[in-house]
């Protein structure tokens, strides 16, 4: 129960009251990554908001979010420390590769020229090394989806959501960008959800895979106020 | 039929850039010409208004005149603050608010207000806050001990604090709607939520990810406030500083001056607001810079500021006071409009008069045919230019809103009032119209078009085609795709912009007191012309009157869709 690692407890979201999906249970360790699989429209975009905190408050949610013991439930997204990486990267288009990262870097790294430091060792561990004067603009897919992921880890978050991360990319550039990301959750223990619907980033993943069940239709009934299975 | 229909939509465009620019550039030029400077020029064509002063002289009186530094700083420093205070209470709310509930609702408590004409919120905020007025009232004589209206300087006061304050109340809810426009392009859900997982704050991620995708489009709306803020004459008439007033007022006492020559100095205060309107935006746009600056060395150093709670909370109560003020002085207006004997500590009148309505139609039904005979006209005329422009970008292919056109469409908007339409007034009276109805209108529909296109820019261009493409299909001729599918389908969008087209009009001040010199009353003229009198009742009635014109016309925006197109649902499609 206060083991490290990222752990669901009767996660579930209800709109109008009609549940979205069974309430999901599971523990994520360090350096897993554990895959949520299901029909799009199944709620996993609402899984994930539930996770880090930003459900919309049309919905009510219930259960509990966990980081390495500690129930985050209560708190605001951004005192999680629940990195998260979009579909899309999400590169701030008004700033530089640069200032996307110095964007990430935490408050507590004091000073331009340790700042600066701190971003030129991440873009050269990451094979960047230059990049960072470029314009987000100009990079190729591959190259802004890596830098989304430099900006998430450099954050220093102590859990990480995936939302279809690799979906956009094409096939040869996808393998390469997944090897890349799993490589840094198992080299940093981040303990990881994947959502995805593709059975090839889940097979990737190599961890547990989860399927998001659909609410039993008896306790989706015409008058709305289903039931707790539980 | 239809090739006659063709041409007149491909000339829309050419049309709508005639009646936004042409006008604007005559009237800046007709307020030069009459100096005589290119006499030679324009010789015989200069009978409408030769000023009988000499540039050189214009100016020196002008300067001379008592008191001009006291008003040019007035009009600066309303305009320059009320714009800065209005922009920053709708960034501060959209920052705090964005995807809470409280949000959704202070957007459409907001909303209404922006229909509320300009006159009859001004007039409806003096009826609240001056000495003698309804805030006075409500707390008299229990806690402020005060049986009689106390000796302050509230309304009027020399430094424009009131007159700043009513057009922050007028101007956030323009603001804000056009934000809320913007916001869908801007990405803004994910990107707060992208800044919040990295840590940052509410406030901060939004100011981080959204700020700058949105600011950019808002520079048109802030120098729409800031021009408008410059040269208003009916909010100041109410609100601002008598001794001097703004030099927009002082410049409309010139020109309506029986001594004509004072038309002359007139002139040079409109090329000097024009002037002011430059140096104000030129000082807008280094204020920006200076915020971009401060703003990259905040995203360099990664400053989180996650305890924003304390600024949240004045980022969300500050727009909600001055939504609540506007509401409580239309509130106040109507109170006075039924309202009998009223003494004054009484926190309500001691017998009210609804019959002040029906007593004084004769007296109000000319001023209100007025109103609506050029609300109604210049809505249609500028609806039906704005269909003509918008048909032909679509069946050209065009992008949507090309930057250009949306200066060209803001031209009017941008500078202050003054100075383009006095210049208008003198050619018009050059050319031969003279003032009237129709002279008026045609300033007004420098203001209306701009606003119905606008609100019905996006919902033409997210018609799905595919519907026009199922008729062709059918047989049916273009025309009849636009009549039949494209205008019915379109229905609730096109009479909201109408409904806008009306509120516009029946706000206008300006246009209609200079292009009908007097001799066209509509409500706001009367209502601007009673500012100065003492009978408050007789204001309120045509304050009120003033602002159930737009809210029925938004009534009906709203309820008509549901009655013409009865088993469909009222709802906009887009």
């Amino acid at each position: 129960m206060t083991g490290p690692g990222l752990q669901l407890d009767g996660l579930a979201a209800r709109l109008q009251g009609r549940r979205l999906f069974a309430p999901l249970s599971l523990t994520v360790l360090p350096g897993q990554v554990t895959t949520v699989m299901g029909p799009s429209g199944g709620g996993k975009s609402t899984l994930l908001a539930l996770v880090c905190g930003a459900l919309d408050p049309a919905f009510q949610g219930q259960g509990r979010v966990l980081v390495d013991g500690i129930d985050v439930t209560g708190i605001p997204t951004e005192r999680r420390r629940i990195g998260i990486l979009f579909q899309e990267p999400l590169l701030f288009p008004h700033l530089s590769v640069a200032g996307n990262l110095a964007f990430g870097l935490p408050a507590g790294v004091k000073g331009r020229r340790a700042r600066a430091a701190r971003v030129n060792d991440a873009l050269r561990a990451a094979d960047l090394d230059g990049f960072g004067a470029r314009h987000p603009a100009t990079l190729s897919g591959g190259q802004r989806a890596r830098i989304a992921v430099l900006r998430t880890l450099l954050s220093e978050p102590l859990a990480l959501l995936l939302d279809e991360p690799f979906s956009g990319l094409d096939a040869g550039t996808r393998t390469r960008f997944r090897e890349t990301v799993f490589d840094a959750v198992r080299r940093r223990g981040l303990p990881t959800l994947l959502v995805t619907h593709d059975a090839g980033d889940a097979e990737a993943a190599g961890g547990p895979v989860v399927q998001l069940l659909p609410e039993p239709a008896a306790e989706a009934g015409p008058n709305g106020n289903g039931k707790s299975p539980l | 039929m239809s090739r006659s229909q063709g041409v007149a939509v491909r000339a829309a465009p050419f049309a709508t850039a005639a009646v936004l620019t042409l006008p604007v550039a005559v009237g800046t030029i007709g307020i030069v010409l009459p100096f005589g400077w290119l006499d030679g020029l324009i010789a015989g064509g200069r009978g409408g208004g030769d000023w009988g002063m000499p540039a050189g002289a214009a100016w020196a009186a002008f300067r001379d005149a008592p008191g001009i530094g006291a008003s040019l700083q007035v009009s600066l420093t309303s305009a320059l603050a009320s714009t800065l205070i209005a922009l920053l209470l709708v960034l501060g709310l959209t920052a705090a608010g964005q995807g809470t509930r409280l949000f959704g609702l202070l957007a459409q408590a907001i909303s209404p207000l922006l229909a509320v004409p300009h006159a009859a919120m001004a007039a409806g905020l003096a009826f609240l806050l001056a000495p003698s007025g309804w805030l006075f009232r409500l707390f008299s004589p229990w806690a402020t001990g005060l049986t009689r209206p106390p000796d302050l300087l509230i309304l009027h006061d020399p430094g424009g604090l009131a007159l700043t304050a009513g057009l922050v109340v007028k101007e956030v809810p323009f603001l804000f709607l056009m934000t809320l426009a913007a916001l869908p392009q801007t990405d803004a859900a994910r990107r707060c939520l992208l800044g919040r997982s990295l840590g940052y704050g509410r406030m901060a991620a939004w100011c981080a990810g959204v700020a700058p995708a949105l600011l950019p489009q808002l520079r048109l709306p802030v120098l729409a406030v800031l021009a408008y803020g410059l040269s208003t004459v009916d909010m100041a008439v109410f609100l601002g500083p008598t001794t001097p007033p703004p030099l927009a007022v002082r410049c409309l006492h010139w020109l309506t001056d029986p001594d004509l020559s004072q038309r002359a100095i007139a002139a040079i205060a409109a090329l000097v607001l024009l002037a002011a309107t430059a140096a104000c935006a030129a000082l807008l746009w280094l204020l920006a810079r200076l915020a971009q600056l401060g703003w990259r060395w905040w995203i360099w150093r990664g400053l989180r500021l996650q305890a924003d709670a304390a600024p949240r909370a004045v980022a969300l109560g500050l727009p909600a006071l001055f939504t609540a003020l506007g509401m409580s002085a239309i509130l106040a207006l109507l109170v006075w409009s039924v309202a009998g004997p009223w003494r004054f500590p009484d926190a309500l009148p001691q017998a009210w008069q609804a019959s002040r309505f029906a007593s004084h139609l004769p007296q109000l039904a000319g001023p209100l045919g007025n109103t609506l005979l050029l609300a109604l006209g210049t809505s249609a005329i500028a609806l039906l230019l704005t269909v003509g422009c918008l048909e032909n970008e679509v069946r050209r292919g065009l992008g949507h809103r090309p930057g250009r056109a949306l200066w060209l469409l803001y031209l009017p908007l941008i500078l202050p009032q003054m100075s383009f339409l006095f210049g208008l007034q003198v050619v018009a009276a050059a050319l031969g119209p003279g003032p009237g109805l129709f002279a008026v209108g045609w300033a007004q529909l420098l203001f209306v078009l701009p606003y119905i296109y606008l609100s019905l820019a996006d919902p033409w261009h997210a018609w799905d085609r595919r519907y026009g493409l199922v008729a062709v299909g059918l047989g049916a001729g273009r025309l009849r795709v636009l009549l039949r599918v494209k205008l019915p389908m379109l229905l609730a969008p096109l009479l909201t912009a109408a409904a806008i087209g009306v509120a516009v009009s029946t706000a206008l001040y300006l246009p209609t007191a200079l292009l009908g010199a007097g001799r066209v009353a509509t409500l706001t003229t009367e209502a601007v012309t009673l500012a100065a009198s003492q009978d408050r009742r007789l204001l309120a009635v045509y304050a009120v009157l003033q602002t159930v014109v737009p809210f029925l016309a938004f009534l009906l925006a709203r309820l008509l869709p549901a009655a013409l197109q009865p088993g469909r649902r009222a709802a906009a499609p887009a």
